[in-house]
């Protein structure tokens, strides 16, 4: 790993962080996504790495924490995707399971805040609670849950549980599930400055999904409850995070991409501030103040030495995430026919889609395939192109794209002007998809007064600046 | 390859790092290092849902980048967990410690336990130990529904797997079914160490089809080398080679009375009480009866659990090991890398490579 010094190290350390930066601004929240198992993440560049090797998630999360970011963040699997029966093996696929990895980041980062998606439908409170509690404990006072559900009895033929739970099930299930883990983490009181803490109190929950009692085998965490964060940005996702959680992650969907989504990037400006309006208008019906609640949307950054080079930088990318076979791929989902032998460079498919063929397993859908195919025949009509840079220019997505000046520029902006407390970046390159933002891009956010120039606490709430969770009970 | 004869394989050490109400990282750090320090194989951190303390695993993999060698061994129960969450974590304990860790493997038993998740009745030991050998053997196919090498990365093709070499293990249990692949490649060790405690009758089926290292709470040389050869025959019956089954004793140490002084009346060897057999004594005592007890062929090795933490495994690794090691008896360095380097275990072939006929 090379070691690098960003001016940051040289910077003074004498004055008092705040909340607010010297200009009255509000200081931007980073946080680093690993890199995918899906297309996003380009693994036929020479400097891409191993998806699974420590060594890899090192090198990322002491990238993060060298660059001060809020948290580090890792995805989830738990069924490979198939395709007609076969198993997907286009994309990058294989990872480790989030929690262990970041209980072991914790021995090697000081700082940074480490988030682990773990599924609601598939697990049971007590042992996420006591899982996620040890690692605010194994970490002094870092982590996060990024709270997710699952629908498709395909995921649930890994489970005991099996089945399947619709869409209604699921969101209760995993509302009664985040309160359950509330309940479990509220039985210790703090421990006093000296001695033991005091023995827990019994709890019991009696609920529609989780009838269980006992005590609660961890002493209350570092943090009182971890950081829960919520992916996504449905109405009832919006809702949910409202009520419950710390942290909203919006504007991207690993591992689907539906065309015409919104993300963040310049010229969305508008939608992103609707959005965080919206948002934020919902969190008084729960008694809780704005700032409880901070919108950190996935966003990808393309960086070079002059606008016009990172615009190429970025149409390579583009290019090397969607391989010729990947959009093959992309058309046969939308279409729902077999289209082996059909040559990428050439046209869309002639044919309409079948609108009854069923979508790919594991990952989530392209919406109507006829309106789909409408919009992806206009796109190649009018700019002239083949299947293959159709795909690339509906399904790709970029969000900050410029010199190092220029990108620090727009993420600002999107900060003061209310459209997000922060970002998440999505690197597609492991495990140095993050040095160049570190290294050229954070040292800039600081001169603007944007961003931390250390960390003033230790905790991950203290890093997003949340408040200790009330105890109740 | 004939196996051993045996107790004339080498000596293999094993200490427990329990640290009761310890919910910070650096204890348990100190201790491991402390064990690596004496080149034992492995430590274990025992769990159970109810217990107070973190979770087992979690607190392992935390140590796992502040050590270098020695194995990390954290009980995982099978009762209330998903055996599909099971092995992933294993796995991934495999890959962020390079090949070091194991798992002992446990049961729920309690009404307490059936209580915090509300989701199953209490069932009878050996209908739980059943499972257990269930989720034992579908953690073993989910390792290796990853073949080694499936992950090809071929831009030609633009496939980052070799897809004929990702497998479904379609296994249906009494209890469970899990359709696979698991979502973790192999891991470094093939499969991660099996450890089961097969001091109990209805554990040791399970010990006999699946453990690489079976424990055996004995107060004597005799009771050890029965159930070790209880295990020989079995695991020899289900057709697998016996010299692949590690057999310890599992002994509480209490190393607190001073040099020699071994507990009265009973002549430095263990007391039985209700925790397991106890030894009480010096760790010169102690190092002279793993000598006399793997010289005579009863065991492969030693568990010891310290009663007084930090106190019984400093005595135990500067005093017990030491000598033993001056006696030539026990290894000064790690020769390997992985647990199953320590353990003299090779690394498994692959089930379904071997199936396919192919390379693995």
């Amino acid at each position: 790993m090379t070691r690098t010094h960003s001016p940051r190290t040289h910077s003074p350390r004498t004055h008092t962080p705040r909340p607010h930066s010297p200009r009255g601004g509000k200081l931007m929240h980073l946080a680093a996504h690993f890199p995918g198992a899906d297309n996003t993440t380009v693994w036929t560049d020479p400097a891409a790495g191993s998806q699974i090797d420590f060594s890899s998630f090192e090198h990322l999360a002491r990238t993060a924490e060298r660059g001060l970011f809020d948290y580090f963040f890792l995805a989830e699997g738990l069924r490979l995707r198939e395709h007609k029966g076969r198993i997907h093996d286009l994309d990058v696929v294989g990872r480790p399971e989030p929690i262990t990895v970041l209980n072991a980041l914790a021995a090697v980062t000081d700082r940074l805040g480490l988030a682990a998606t773990v599924d609601a439908t598939f697990n049971e409170p007590y042992e996420l609670a006591r899982r996620l509690a040890s690692l605010d404990h194994l970490s002094g006072g870092r982590a996060a849950w990024n709270v997710v559900t699952t629908s498709d009895a395909f995921t649930g033929e890994n489970f005991r549980r099996g089945g399947f739970l619709d869409r209604a099930d699921r969101c209760t299930r995993a509302a009664e599930f985040v309160a359950t883990a509330r309940e479990l983490w509220d039985t210790w009181a703090p421990a006093g400055p000296d001695g033991p803490p005091v023995a827990p109190r019994p709890f019991a929950h009696h609920g529609q999904h989780f009838d269980i009692a006992g005590e609660f085998g961890v002493e209350r965490s570092p943090q009182g409850h971890p950081v829960v964060i919520q992916a996504g940005d449905t109405p009832e996702g919006r809702e949910f995070a409202a009520s419950t959680a710390d942290v909203v992650f919006t504007g991207w969907r690993p591992g689907g991409h539906p065309p015409g989504e919104h993300s963040t990037r310049h010229g969305t400006l508008e939608a992103d501030r609707a959005l965080y309006a919206d948002v934020k208008s919902r969190l008084a019906t729960y008694g809780r103040a704005p700032d409880e609640l901070k919108i950190m949307p996935g966003v990808t950054v393309v960086l070079g030495d002059t606008a016009a080079e990172a615009q190429e930088r970025a149409a390579e990318i583009r290019r090397l995430q969607v391989s010729p076979q990947n959009a093959l791929l992309a058309v046969e989902q939308v279409w729902g026919v077999d289209l082996s032998g059909h040559d990428p460079d050439g046209p869309l498919p002639a044919i309409d889609p079948d609108p009854h063929a069923g979508p790919v397993q594991g990952r989530a859908g392209f919406g109507d395939p006829l309106a789909v195919a409408e919009q992806w025949r206009a796109l190649s009509r009018a700019k002239g192109l083949s299947l293959h840079q159709t795909v690339i220019e509906t399904t790709a997505r970029q969000s900050f794209i410029g010199t190092p000046d220029a990108v620090a520029a727009g993420l600002a902006e999107f900060v003061a002007a209310d459209a997000a407390d922060g970002f998440v970046l999505v690197p597609h390159l492991t495990p140095g998809g993050l040095d160049e933002f570190v290294e050229r891009v954070v040292p800039l956010l600081q001169e603007r007064g944007v961003f931390r120039t250390e960390y003033a606490g230790t905790t991950l709430r203290s890093h997003l600046g949340l408040p200790e969770p009330v105890r109740k009970g | 390859m004939t196996p051993p004869a045996p107790g004339h394989g080498p000596l293999h050490l094993a200490a427990a790092v329990d640290l009761p109400g310890a919910f910070d990282a650096a204890p348990y750090t100190e201790l491991a290092r402390l064990a690596e320090s004496g080149a034992l194989d492995f430590v274990t951190l025992g769990d159970s849902f109810a217990r107070h303390g973190p979770d087992a695993l979690a607190v392992l993999a935390r140590v796992a980048p502040d050590t270098g060698r020695v194995g990390l061994v954290p009980t995982v129960t099978t009762t209330h967990t998903e055996p599909f969450h099971v092995q992933a974590a294993v796995a991934t304990l495999d890959w962020v410690s390079h090949g070091r860790a194991g798992w002992a493997v446990d049961v729920s038993a309690t009404e307490a336990d059936a209580r915090l998740f509300g989701r199953r009745r209490v069932a009878s030991r050996e209908a739980l130990w059943r499972e257990a050998g269930e989720v034992a053997d579908v953690a073993r196919r989910l390792w290796d529904s990853w073949e080694d090498g499936a992950e090809i990365r071929d831009a030609a093709t633009g496939r980052f797997v070799d897809r004929d070499k990702l497998h479904h293990v379609d296994f249906a249990g009494n209890t469970f079914s899990v359709r696979g692949p698991s979502l973790v490649p192999r891991p470094p060790q093939g499969h991660p160490v099996v450890v089961v405690d097969a001091t109990d009758g209805h554990t040791r089926e399970t010990a006999a089809r699946h453990a690489d290292v079976a424990l055996v709470r004995a107060a004597s040389p005799a009771r050890a080398d029965s159930v070790r050869a209880e295990l020989h025959r079995r695991a020899t019956e289900l057709g697998r080679n016996r010299g692949k089954l590690r057999v310890f004793a599992a002994l509480l140490v209490d190393l607190g009375g001073g040099e020699h002084a071994a507990q009265p009346g009973h002549g430095g060897g263990p007391l039985p009480t209700a925790d397991g057999p106890l030894y009480r004594g010096g760790p010169v005592d102690l190092a002279e009866l793993i000598a006399t007890w793997h010289g005579a062929g009863a065991v492969d090795g030693f568990h010891l659990t310290p009663v007084e933490p930090r106190r019984d495994l400093e005595r135990l690794v500067n005093g017990t090991v030491a000598l033993l090691q001056h006696r030539g008896l026990f290894r000064t360095f790690y020769p390997g890398t992985t647990l199953r380097d320590h353990l003299g275990l090779a690394r498994p072939a692959n089930r379904y490579a071997a199936l396919a006929g192919g390379p693995s």
